[in-house]
């Protein structure tokens, strides 16, 4: 008989790996190993794009949100693309570590603190917009319940207070979730720092991790019941952030599909960049071993099915509009596929639901290259729907007297490169200062593979 | 003229005459007390005239003196108390006909405009221009010292020159003067003449009204004014004129045109207005018939009608009805048709039994009807002949708008010395020796005439905020008198014209009119006059048609940011004139919104960009006067093109033969409107009189949609508004009110053109039927005040929430700005600060603003408020009076200006209130109700009279 564990552990882990090699390994990227120049390149173009966004951020700050190309009626632009777009991006990281760690899907483990770092960039940089995109930034807090001697609180029926709310406790709880499971391996990294200060800084970071039976003991449970506390919020940031287009009455917003359909598409967006970061990075360190194509060929399947799910939304989206009978979102869906914007819609589809069909072919979930497009094109595509859904359903709602076309302007697009900026900058540190992939996780896996199977094989 | 050896020219001059000038110049360098007390608007006088109060607040940061401005209340004037308005009466003259008015005040300072009910030329209403012109007097732009030859110089410095050159009797003087109604300037005026034997007094603007004197004349041996009384025309037939909104009294043509088409439950009685127009204007679009043709085929449908064999259709089913109305039927011809079609209407009304039913001539309100374009031809001869000593342009701006074929410019160069008075250093100051700032009409004592020759008193609100001279004041240094005031000229003429004492005076004064001093009607006789043989247009040459643009007038309000940003009725463009053309012509020559084209005519040229109009006259192409200015000042200057250029002098309104020549240039048009049709959505809900006879409810959808959740009780007040769409023509005074009422900015073309205009009415236009001859739509929207309000609930702050009156009340200082409320309106009626647009900076701006009303700052949201300041003040009125406001006592800004009353404001809790009887009757409907918005305004269906014979 052969033990399920095994068919599923097969070829996660290369070949004659022990605990001290996968250790030594991981921890040499960051501690001994030269900086590669292709790290410098990127930190780089990433450094120099965030000087984009502070340019363009503190342009914003000075003049007004009328810099970007919102008008009316599109109040809305790509500070919300951007920021669901992003919302969405930082998915995969929770998902990955949290729902697969409960499912025990043991694929995860390469992957998930690098996808949880990513997570946690990817909602910083969401983060930024709906502070950016507001037309009086310095009065943000209004939208936090705080004690005001004026006696106001927010307005709690806004699906922006609750978006608040549900990002915020995202962003903490994966910080949380991506800092704790950080704590071993900072000890770790510690115990083999050469230098004082390096050492010092990790030992300080690891709050005194010893390795004891009780420190483990507590540890899994800790991070089992992070995993729990994360797992809803999965399904809740994008339900949420959904609602902020569902609760509007616009034509092509209001629309009860709208939070499945978001999350699906969070989680195929988010897949999509972590298939990006990874496979070049797994080149760059010599990762193959620990990243391997079994991981790569799960990310796609998964991408796979969460495509369905966003091409059935798609669908549905229409159909409903069709069986509404509503004259007002049947003339939506009408001008979506054939307006002044229809490439756009098209160009979405092609990407989010025919892209995607090619993982059906394993030729193709084993092709590097054509992965790492595909993980491209959908990234592109899933920015593409976002701005499908804010600026098509905003330019063509209620009143054709009102029908105005969007056309965003430089600073736009200096705010949206920019934003990548941030997020490639703080994943290139991240790369350079912590261990990217989780050495205990791995060494448990080590444990596995020369213990467990073997048993399981006699 | 270059202006620089205009400089230098100038200098020489000064020497030769002595230099006064030079010596007051020295004079002001070393600023003693004494020099500015000695200014005839000394302020003893001012105090005198118009109490202490304006010293306070009128002058801050505008003149140099600076004492002004610390003058406390020694004596508190017994008016005014701080925060609560005062209204004068005055009046604004366009074209030289009044407009009776109402100007708020607040603490000394004018800052809106209201129509004077009791004038007859208002009756409470107002338009654009008269709304618009509290922004002008306070343009920082305005010319603001004398000059002479550029050179800031004085007013006594002026009069040393005027008199030194008025020393010879015999001095060959000529006055330009624009269409003057006033009694008293044109007593002044006859009086120069006398007094100066070889003077000559010439009239010009180019709006003027020749062609309808010059009809009269040809009808009746005179030129008399011909009153339309609309209130008793059940047909009306317009050959191509715009009397519902252009010409004179328009306003009040309006206002007795729409009353006789308010059908309401139980009623079927409405008129019929039959237009034919060469361009669409709002007239056109209210007509129940409407034919277009070229300006120059008017004149054949005139000769037929006037022959009284009327066979072929469709004009025979009109003549028919208008035979069937003899006596309550009207024939009015438009102003830019020629004298023959004036005097063939005379003569329809004339044979339909009309006159002195629905026609009423009098003497004219202009004191002196001469040919206009004549005039100033003959005034340019004698300046080319050197036959001038001395020009004095009183008011106008002759080098800009005078016709392209009289090269005024040039023949300047020949008159020894001219003077200019004007609002602006414009394009004919530069050309003058001396240009002398000209009070604006809210700063100066004057007179006025309305249509019916009704006179009113035009007295000023504020003291003038610049070294500025009435007309009056010019001609009265003409004459000899030079230092009396403005006031004791006109108070003068007045003491022997029957306001003899006091109290008279004041009566006038409070009430805005001098009572009896409407014209009686005048019996005139239609004699035979000799019609010209019509001229045959060449077949398939295009026609050009000359129009006062529809928001900047002739050009003199170029640089009010207001009016400029106010979309054209029609064409929706803002910020721009446009060569209109029909969609024909475009698909002929290729040519798309916005292309460049070289319009040649009569050996003049100028390049326009084009603007296809849906039911343009084929081959017609329509240019607006009143753009192109190159001295208007920050905001007009450099704005559209002028058309002034190839506009003949003999046939200033059309002519045949234009060459039309794409250039393959793009120019960019600024439209708030880029959507005209309705794409089959019921947003306005239109139908005929035999439709709502046969069934009234026609339009009527559901207002209220059941619902489970139980809804507010409102036990004191729930403000509505009905707005009904068969009175609105479109004219766009209510966007211009409201602007001027809430502090809206004003954002410039580049905004308009992004989709960021901030008004908080717009009126949308919408075409039906064929791109030929569409019907049109106007739909003035607002906040709806929904009930259920989609804004509120998005709403992170609750910075937009729901008064206890029913309000859909907006506050700025809690808006953060996320705009969300903006996504969530239907209706896309809210405005939204992308970036600093008002004003806080400029001084004298700051002045114009209603203190009454938050001047917001960017990054907050804001829309109509229902004038909620008018709301809470008339509740405190109320409250203090221990009683209920009353209906009818608050009014808004947009209510109160439009001239077809077409919106009403109430108490919906008080069924008794006219806005809740109209939201009872069967035409009601509201906007989108299906979205369970249970908006607070609603709409009263578009009714039409077509004629039953021209229907099928």
């Amino acid at each position: 008989m052969t033990a399920p564990n095994e068919t599923k552990r097969n070829g996660l882990l290369g070949p004659g790996h022990s605990y001290a090699s996968v250790t030594d390994k991981i921890a040499a990227i960051v501690l001994t190993t030269k900086t590669p120049y292709s790290w410098m390149f990127g930190l780089a173009v990433g450094f120099t794009m965030l000087m984009a966004l502070l340019m363009s951020a503190a342009y914003l700050f000075y003049k007004g949100v009328g810099i970007w190309g919102i008008r009316m009626p599109v109040a809305w632009g790509f500070a919300i693309v951007n920021f669901v777009w992003w919302i969405g991006i930082g998915h995969a990281g929770t998902l990955i570590s949290a729902i697969l760690l409960l499912f025990r899907q043991e694929w995860r483990t390469s992957i998930n603190r690098f996808a949880e770092a990513m997570t946690l960039f990817a909602v910083s940089c969401a983060g930024l917009f709906p502070l950016l995109h507001l037309g009086r930034p310095w009065v943000f807090y209004w939208l936090f319940p705080y004690p005001d001697t004026m006696k106001l609180w927010p307005q709690w029926r806004s699906p922006l207070v609750w978006d608040v709310f549900a990002v915020s406790t995202y962003a903490t709880v994966s910080f949380m979730f991506w800092y704790v499971g950080l704590i071993p391996d900072l000890a770790s990294m510690r115990d083999r720092a050469k230098h004082r200060g390096v050492a010092f800084v990790y030992g300080v970071l690891a709050m005194g991790w010893r390795g004891a039976a009780r420190h483990w003991n507590r540890y899994k449970t800790a991070y089992l019941l992070l995993a729990g506390l994360a797992t809803p919020l999965v399904l809740s940031v994008h339900s949420v952030v959904s609602f902020d287009f569902t609760v509007g009455i616009v034509p092509g917003w209001h629309s009860t599909i709208f939070p499945p359909f978001f999350v699906a598409g969070a989680i195929f967006s988010g897949f999509a960049m972590v298939m990006t970061l990874t496979i070049p990075i797994r080149k760059v360190y010599h990762l193959e071993e620990f990243i391997t194509q079994r991981h790569l060929e799960n990310m796609a399947k998964v991408m796979l099915a969460t495509g369905m799910m966003v091409s059935y939304g798609y669908l549905m989206e229409a159909f409903t509009a069709w069986y509404s009978g509503n004259q007002f979102e049947i003339a939506q869906a009408v001008y979506r596929a054939k307006g002044d914007y229809a490439l756009w819609y098209w160009l979405m589809i092609a990407c989010n639901a025919l892209a995607p069909q090619l993982f059906w072919f394993k030729k193709v979930r084993q092709n590097l290259v054509l992965m790492f497009i595909l993980s491209l094109i959908i990234n592109l595509g899933m920015w593409l729907e976002r701005f499908v859904i804010v600026v098509i359903s905003l330019a063509h709602d209620f009143m054709p007297s009102a029908w105005r076309m969007y056309y965003p302007t430089v600073w736009d697009w200096a705010t949206l490169i920019g934003s990548l900026g941030l997020f490639v900058t703080l994943l290139f540190l991240f790369i350079r200062v912590l261990p990217m992939i989780s050495i205990f996780e791995m060494r448990e896996m080590v444990h596995g593979t020369q213990h467990h199977d073997k048993e399981a094989g006699q | 003229m270059n202006p620089q050896t205009g400089k230098e020219y100038w200098r020489s001059l000064e020497e030769q005459a002595d230099t006064p000038a030079f010596r007051e110049f020295l004079h002001r360098e070393f600023p003693v007390d004494a020099s500015i007390w000695e200014d005839s608007v000394s302020r003893r006088q001012f105090l005198k005239v118009m109490g202490a109060s304006f010293a306070l607040a009128g002058l801050t940061g505008c003149m140099r003196s600076p004492e002004e401005k610390i003058v406390p209340y020694v004596k508190q004037p017994e008016q005014i108390v701080p925060g609560k308005p005062l209204f004068y009466a005055t009046a604004m003259t366009l074209g030289g006909y009044a407009t009776g008015l109402l100007v708020e005040s607040h603490e000394g300072r004018p800052t809106k405009i209201e129509g004077n009910p009791q004038h007859p030329g208002s009756l409470g209403a107002t338009d654009i221009f008269t709304q618009a012109s509290v922004l002008t007097m306070y343009d920082p732009d305005r010319s603001q010292t004398v000059l002479n030859a550029g050179e800031i110089a004085t007013w006594s410095a002026f009069l040393g020159a005027l008199t030194a050159a008025l020393s010879n009797p015999q001095i060959r003087l000529r006055i330009l003067t624009e269409t003057i109604g006033s009694p008293t300037l044109a007593a002044q005026l006859r009086d120069v003449l006398n007094k100066f034997p070889n003077a000559r007094w010439h009239q010009y603007e180019p709006l003027a009204r020749d062609n309808a004197y010059e009809g009269a004349r040809l009808a009746f041996g005179e030129p008399v004014e011909t009153q339309y009384r609309f209130d008793r025309a059940d047909v009306i037939l317009s050959l191509d004129a715009d009397f519902l909104s252009a010409g004179p009294s328009w306003i009040r043509y309006t206002r007795d045109y729409t009353n006789k088409r308010r059908v309401r439950a139980g009623q079927t009685a409405m008129n019929r207005l039959y237009a034919i127009e060469s361009l669409p204007t709002n007239t056109g679009a209210m007509a129940d018939h409407r034919w277009t043709m070229p300006a120059s085929e008017v004149e054949a449908v005139a000769r037929m009608f006037a022959s009284g064999e009327v066979n072929t259709a469709p004009w025979s089913a009109v003549w028919k009805d208008l035979q069937r109305h003899r006596g309550a039927s009207l024939v009015i011809a438009g102003d830019q048709q020629p004298p023959v079609v004036h005097a063939l209407a005379h003569a329809i009304n004339d044979a339909l039994g009309n006159v002195g039913q629905t026609v009423i001539y009098t003497d004219t309100v202009a004191a002196e009807p001469v040919g206009q374009f004549q005039s100033l031809g003959e005034l340019v001869a004698d300046m080319n002949a050197g036959k001038v000593d001395l020009l004095v342009i009183l008011g106008g701006n002759p080098v800009y708008d005078a016709p392209g074929d009289v090269s005024f410019a040039a023949a300047m160069n020949k008159v020894k010395l001219r003077v200019h008075l004007g609002l602006y250093n414009d394009e004919t100051s530069p050309l003058c020796h001396w240009h002398v700032p000209e009070s604006h009409y809210l700063e100066a004592w004057s007179d006025a005439r309305a249509f019916d020759g009704t006179a009113s008193i035009v007295q000023p609100l504020i003291a003038p905020l610049y070294d500025s001279k009435s007309a009056h004041e010019l001609v009265a240094a003409l004459a000899g008198k030079a230092g009396v005031a403005g006031h004791d000229l006109v108070r003068e003429f007045w003491k022997a014209h029957g306001l003899a004492d006091d109290n008279s005076w004041h009566a006038a004064l409070h009430d805005g009119v001098v009572p009896g001093t409407a014209f009686p009607a005048k019996a005139v006789r239609l004699r035979r006059f000799d019609m010209p043989a019509a001229a045959k247009p060449e077949a398939g040459a295009l026609e050009i048609s000359f129009r006062a643009d529809p928001t900047l007038g002739d050009g003199r309000f170029a640089n009010n940011g207001w009016l400029q940003e106010c979309p054209k009725p029609l064409t929706r463009l803002t910020w721009d004139n446009a060569a209109l053309i029909s969609a024909k012509l475009a698909g002929e020559q290729n040519l798309a919104n916005g292309d460049v084209v070289e319009l040649r005519y009569r050996g003049r040229a100028v390049e326009a960009p084009v603007w296809i109009m849906p039911g343009q006259p084929e081959g017609v192409v329509t240019v607006h006067l009143g753009y192109g200015r190159t001295h208007a000042g920050r905001v007009g200057t450099g704005a559209g093109f002028s058309a002034y250029g190839i506009r003949p002098a003999d046939a200033p309104w059309f002519g045949n033969d234009l060459k039309l020549r794409k250039t393959g240039r793009q120019y960019k048009l600024a439209c708030t409107q880029n959507h005209s049709s309705m794409e089959g959505r019921d947003l306005v809900r239109a139908g005929t009189l035999a439709e709502f006879v046969k069934n009234p409810e026609f339009a009527k959808g559901e207002l209220d949609y059941p619902s489970m959740y139980p809804g507010h009780k409102y036990n004191g007040y729930a403000w509505g508004m009905a707005i009904d769409l068969t009175a609105c023509i479109g004219c766009s005074a209510c966007v211009v009110a409201c602007q001027s009422e809430n502090n809206i900015p004003v954002v410039g073309k580049e905004q308009v053109d992004f989709g960021r205009e901030m008004h908080w009415i717009r009126i949308d236009r919408y075409f039906q039927g064929e791109t030929a001859d569409p019907e049109v739509y106007f739909e003035p929207v607002q906040c709806m005040h929904c009930e259920n309000a989609p804004c509120e609930v998005v709403c992170p702050v609750g910075a937009t929430v729901h008064t206890d009156d029913g309000l859909n009340a907006m506050i700025y200082n809690r808006c953060v700005g996320t705009r969300y409320c903006s996504n969530n309106c239907p209706y896309k009626v809210r405005r939204f600060n992308f970036l600093q647009y008002s004003d806080t900076k400029t001084p004298s701006r700051k002045l114009q603003y209603n203190p009454q009303v938050t001047v917001r700052n960017r990054g907050v949201m804001e829309k109509c408020t229902y004038c909620i300041q008018r709301v809470e003040a008339a509740k405190i009125t109320a409250e203090k009076e221990n009683r209920k406001v009353t209906d009818g006592e608050i009014k808004t800004a947009c209510q109160q200006v439009c001239p077809a009353q077409a919106i009403v404001f109430g108490d919906l809790n008080d069924a008794n209130s006219h806005v809740a009887r109209l939201r009872a009757e069967p035409l009601t409907y509201g906007l989108l109700t299906e979205l369970n918005t249970r908006p607070r305004t609603t709409y009263l269906a578009r009714l039409r009279n077509p004629n039953p014979e021209l229907e099928a």
